[in-house]
């Protein structure tokens, strides 16, 4: 059985579907990236799952386990008690998501105190623990440091440190290195992987970097437009993307056209609140756009590699 | 090929803290950068925040006049006048344009701050880059609000070109946009490249940008130029061990080729408190009692600087 399963995932805010059916299975032990661009409903579905969709979000899913515990039938009481502990949850911004006013250690010492996690008389002890487990030197002297005397980098360990105190099962990662510098990336997502192994925890880690995801993922799930367009094994996507767009977004990166002047682009943008295109919501931008997908929305089809497209790239037969 | 612009060992520091408690320090933001761009040619600077990127580009435009050293244009020294000649792009097209004013007026601006023409004049020249950069006409009288980010940028380079400037300074144009975006904006650069002759001063983090449009790069560290030399040679055989860092940090996008060969550890010491020898002591895996006292001066290797004690063992 899956860690996380969810299907037909549904987030409205008033007449706009940030998530529109998405589908999402974590299992025990891997690390699933969603990738897609701004506005695709990566980051929406991801605070569904975490219960964090406030008013006037709206939020619906034929299915949405955790370990076999039916999320949505759950009493608010009862799912803050799984939320912070089992499921956790890491930032993009490190230095807006902490709190200013408090220092690192309390923070961290924190959810520690809501999940009655270690006796109160351990948590000082178990707060340095994290600390150096996230790679933070003299753990000890940092726990009465402030968010800004920290650089991003250790702000954003601050972070993981915060998510991993209660040994969650599965940890979501939104976009952890997005405000980070390369070298500063490299060392959070080596450290992220790093516990993911360790602990065997799920990590689902969304990005919009294709770097991230070839040099992290085990499976992919490419969202355009608040729907999944494709689903696969991190190698085979980036060998034979089956939908037009995942085959788009990675022809447009700089690294893979090398030697030609010109980078392929992929015209037009992103359907917002008013152009939703009806059919495929890609065929206004497509390539290989016909008839039909102008017409009807392609089902998500396929086993090991599932997209929604009527005319996929890379079918043999 | 003419060079358009010079730099010779510009350096820009800034007085920080002198309070009742506090002792005053000095940051050098940039500690002594060289370099000359040529008519139609791209030169990337590359580093992490805080090594003084952002510091040159200001410089170069002359927002801000260096501490010391010379920057020439065609030669002469760089005036307010000769200014005209230099434009910048910069990083957020969500910040760098006056929501109260339309597409129109902002470009129009530049012209009427230089009283260049007459209204209508101002109006045709206007709408003529905007067709250059890919806006439609209809989109004259919008308000920045009306556009997505990829479109802002549009606006933004169209500003800066409508001065016929030579160079034009952009810092980190691409790096607030989408993949697909990312990938249109940089084909634009291109062309109004190739059809106006401009010289880029390209201010980047991101070494996949870099390796496509430049043609020479400069690697930062701290204020000071690490690594500086064509982009073949420097991407194909790094010399300085963070140029190396750099490159191995950076995820390929080829997942059969996940790196683990290179640890990368540590973070920029503080501006404020270089340390005495080498910057990249800190964090260097080769590094020993020299580099911690000597400081290394660039060194030139077959066309490319390297500022490494080590750089032919290493390289």
């Amino acid at each position: 059985m899956a860690l996380l399963e969810i299907r037909n995932l549904v987030v409205e805010f008033g007449r706009f579907r940030a998530v529109d059916g998405v589908d999402l299975t974590v299992e025990a032990g891997e690390i699933l990236c969603v990738v897609g661009e701004s506005g695709s409903g990566k980051s929406v579905s991801m605070l569904a799952v975490m219960g964090l969709i406030g008013w006037p979000g709206k939020v619906s899913a034929d299915v949405m386990r955790f370990d076999g515990i039916d999320l949505l039938g759950l009493s608010p009481r009862a799912r803050r008690k799984l939320v912070g502990r089992d499921i956790a949850m890491v930032f993009q911004e490190p230095t807006t998501s902490l709190n200013p006013c408090y220092p690192v250690g309390w923070q961290i010492a924190e959810s520690l105190r809501a999940h009655n996690a270690v006796p109160r008389a351990q948590v000082r002890d178990r707060v340095i623990e994290l600390l150096d487990q996230v790679g933070i030197p003299a753990p000890a002297s940092r726990l009465g440091a402030f968010p800004h005397q920290l650089s991003g980098g250790m702000n954003q360990r601050v972070m993981i440190a915060m998510a991993i105190s209660c040994n969650p099962r599965l940890l979501i990662a939104d976009e952890p290195t997005t405000a980070l510098d390369v070298t500063i990336q490299k060392q959070i997502l080596d450290l992220l992987v790093d516990l993911q192994s360790k602990r065997g925890m799920a990590l689902a880690l969304i990005t919009h970097d294709m770097g991230v995801v070839a040099e992290t993922a085990h499976r992919v799930q490419v969202m355009y437009a608040g729907q999944m367009v494709e689903e696969q094994p991190t190698e085979a996507l980036f060998t034979k993307p089956h939908h037009p767009y995942t085959a788009a977004l990675l022809a447009a990166l700089p690294e893979r056209a090398m030697g030609a002047s010109r980078l392929p682009t992929i015209p037009g943008m992103v359907p917002g609140i008013d152009d939703r295109p009806v059919g495929c919501l890609f065929n206004p931008r497509c390539g290989r756009v016909q008839e039909i997908c102008r017409t009807s929305a392609p089902p998500l089809i396929g086993e090991a590699a599932k997209f929604r497209c009527y005319f996929p790239l890379g079918e043999s037969a | 090929m003419t060079v358009v612009m010079e730099a010779r060992d510009i350096r820009r520091h800034y007085a920080v803290g002198g309070g009742l408690f506090r002792p005053k320090g000095v940051v050098k933001s940039v500690d002594g950068v060289s370099f000359t761009l040529r008519v139609g040619q791209t030169l990337a600077v590359v580093g992490e925040s805080g090594c003084g990127k952002s510091t040159l580009a200001r410089v170069a435009t002359m927002l801000e006049p260096p501490t010391s050293g010379a920057l020439l244009i065609e030669g002469a020294p760089a005036t307010p006048a000769a200014g005209r000649q230099v434009q910048m792009v910069f990083q957020n097209p969500y910040g760098s344009l006056n929501p109260r004013k339309t597409v129109g007026s902002i470009l129009m601006e530049p012209l009427a701050i230089n009283r260049r023409g007459d209204g209508p004049a101002r109006e045709a020249a206007a709408r003529a880059m905007m067709a250059k950069v890919g806006l439609r006409p209809e989109q004259f009288a919008r308000y920045p609000h009306m556009f997505s980010g990829g479109q802002r940028q549009r606006i933004a380079i169209a500003r800066a070109l409508m001065l016929g400037p030579k160079v034009v300074v952009a810092d980190e144009p691409v790096s607030a946009l989408d993949v697909s975006i990312q990938a249109q904006v940089l084909n634009l650069l291109m062309d109004l490249q190739d059809e106006f002759q401009l010289a880029y001063l390209f201010i980047s983090h991101d070494l996949g940008v870099v390796r496509h449009i430049a043609r020479d790069v400069m690697v930062m560290y701290l204020g000071r130029p690490v690594e500086f030399g064509p982009k073949e040679q420097v991407f194909a055989w790094p010399r300085h061990p963070y140029t190396r860092m750099l490159l191995a940090a950076t995820p390929s996008v080829d997942p059969r080729h996940r790196k683990q060969s290179i640890t990368v550890r540590g973070e920029l010491p503080s501006p404020l408190n270089p340390p005495a020898g080498c910057a990249f002591a800190s964090r260097c895996p080769h590094a020993d009692n020299r580099c911690r006292n000597e400081r290394p001066e660039p060194r030139d290797f077959g066309g490319v600087k390297v500022a490494c004690h080590y750089a032919e063992t290493i390289g």
